[in-house]
């Protein structure tokens, strides 16, 4: 009877949860193109976001070229297709992983710093100084913050996918002789506009889910100092699923369109 | 007659079942400290928050000059906030902005409102000036020290010169010392910009020095009024137990 209970109240604290981000969403858009607009402080949060994930997107994205490439390399060898290698380094990157992976490493440097930023600043009563202040933090704040990630993630992943290429070249030139012109070459040969442009749609969804994630749960953080670790870690777990489920959605949608 | 500044009548506020205020009033009068004192969890925070907007009330009417913020929109609420400052219990500094950025950051969107030709950086500095940590606006607030933190705060409370000022558990969290040199910057801040104070504390050092009239928040209510004087010499047994130290 317990656990009958305990999944009732679990549920309706999901729905109740899902209800609430909603609200916070359309408040985003709400807010979003209404004056006043605080250029400034989105432009430091986009400088924040890619000066501060650079690093972390290069080297990942570099090392996922080259392991992907080194773990391919035998199997096509077998049988004789290792001429296809750019070709298919280059779909699956640009069209899949390279949004996925990196998007996910952007969850956990960009989501959870802003759950921990916004949570900490909420328990410490900022926010609440800064409404009284004359300045809505919503607009301050949040609004800053998810416009940032939309506009930013799609530049990263584009550069996350560059190093990947990139990466995936090298060990073609070390161990295939394959020339980088011709790498690449063949890179943009197999690459189609339709490949593109709904990974680079994609992206700006998952962009705005780390933002809206994010700012939500730090926003909406409680319970003091242990609320800001559950807010950055709430953050993550919550931006990840929902970074698959728009994934899902879009590929479902590419197949339909393209 | 004095000048009725900021009126609280009836307010009440729950969280569910719970009866945080249960029809507390107030009369704030034009250049007077008010202390309003009680245990913690008395309410006495829920009530500074339903005076700036940022709790609601369940029902009551809070009025200052002659506005019902329970009625206001965000805007006009906006422009009423400028007219109060605020002072947290934990400063409330942002933690990311230096302290010429904690301070400038209410100028933004009100530069206005305040009738100088000063320059904001003047106007920032000036503010510090007044609390004497003019040498600290370069820094970060996490390089000052707890007594620091809350002149600071204090300093931008006041940048928009405003005519009321809330202050929540101004000496929390500070030794005896820092507490004294709060409380006199209070003193001293209060006869420069003849400023009405709302002061909440359980502090009675503190209201001691500072009140000009006192309230008693007991049960979520006014329990009773008057000078520091006549409350410490009740025979109230609950009275007698704010005094009795």
């Amino acid at each position: 009877m317990n656990g009958i209970k305990s999944i009732s109240v679990k549920t309706k604290h999901f729905f109740e949860e899902i209800g609430d981000m909603s609200y916070f969403a359309i408040r985003f858009f709400k807010e979003v193109f209404s004056a006043p607009f605080e250029w400034k402080e989105l432009i430091r949060q986009c400088y924040q976001m890619g000066n501060r994930s650079f690093i972390l997107v290069g080297v990942t994205g570099f090392i996922l070229g080259l392991v992907f490439t080194l773990q391919s390399r035998p199997t096509l060898l077998q049988f004789g297709a290792v001429s296809w290698m750019p070709s298919m380094v280059s779909l699956s990157i640009i069209r899949e992983i390279g949004p996925v992976i990196i998007a996910l490493i952007c969850a956990g440097r960009i989501g959870s710093g802003i759950g921990a930023e916004l949570g900490s600043m909420k328990v410490t009563e900022q926010i609440d100084a800064m409404e009284v202040s004359g300045t809505n933090p919503f607009k301050y704040l949040v609004v800053t913050r998810i416009v940032a990630t939309t506009l930013m993630l799609p530049l990263l992943i584009i550069m996350g996918d560059a190093i990947a290429l990139f990466g995936s070249a090298i060990i073609e030139n070390l161990k295939g002789d394959v020339s980088y012109i011709l790498y690449f070459n063949k890179v943009f040969d197999a690459l189609k506009f339709s490949d593109i442009i709904p990974a680079t749609i994609k992206s700006f969804f998952f962009g705005f889910a780390i933002g809206l994630v994010g700012c939500y749960k730090g926003f909406n953080c409680s319970k003091g100092t242990v609320g800001v670790g559950e807010a950055s870690n709430a953050a993550v777990v919550y931006t990840s699923m929902l970074l698959f489920i728009i994934d899902f959605i879009a590929v479902f949608l590419t197949d339909i369109f393209y | 007659m004095r000048e009725v500044i900021l009126e609280i009548k009836d307010l009440k506020k729950s969280f569910g079942e719970h009866q945080v205020l249960n029809g507390f009033n107030l009369k704030l009068y034009k250049g007077e400290n008010l202390v309003v004192m009680g245990k913690s969890g008395s309410g006495k925070s829920v009530m500074i928050k339903c005076l700036v907007g940022l709790m609601a009330a369940s029902s009551g009417s809070i009025k200052i000059k002659d506005l019902d913020i329970t009625s206001l929109g965000q805007k006009e609420l906006d422009v009423l906030r400028t007219e109060i400052g605020f002072l947290f219990q934990g400063s409330a500094l942002y933690d990311s902005m230096t302290v010429r950025e904690n301070l400038a950051f209410p100028l933004r969107r009100n530069r206005d409102k305040i009738n100088t030709s000063q320059t904001t950086e003047e106007i920032v500095l000036e503010a510090l000036k007044n609390v004497g940590l003019e040498h600290t606006i370069d820094l970060m607030p996490s390089e000052l020290s707890g007594g620091m933190q809350r002149r600071v705060a204090l300093a931008r409370a006041l940048i928009l010169k405003p005519k009321i000022i809330l202050y929540d558990e101004p000496t929390t969290g500070l030794d005896p010392i820092t507490s004294k040199e709060i409380i006199q910057l209070m003193g001293t801040i209060q006869e420069t910009y003849k400023t009405s104070s709302l002061i909440i504390t359980h502090d009675v050092d503190c209201a001691r020095v500072i009140s000009n009239r006192m309230i008693l928040l007991i049960d979520g209510t006014n329990y009773i009024e008057g000078t520091f004087e006549e409350l410490s010499k009740s025979g109230d047994p609950k009275v007698k137990a704010f005094f009795k130290n």
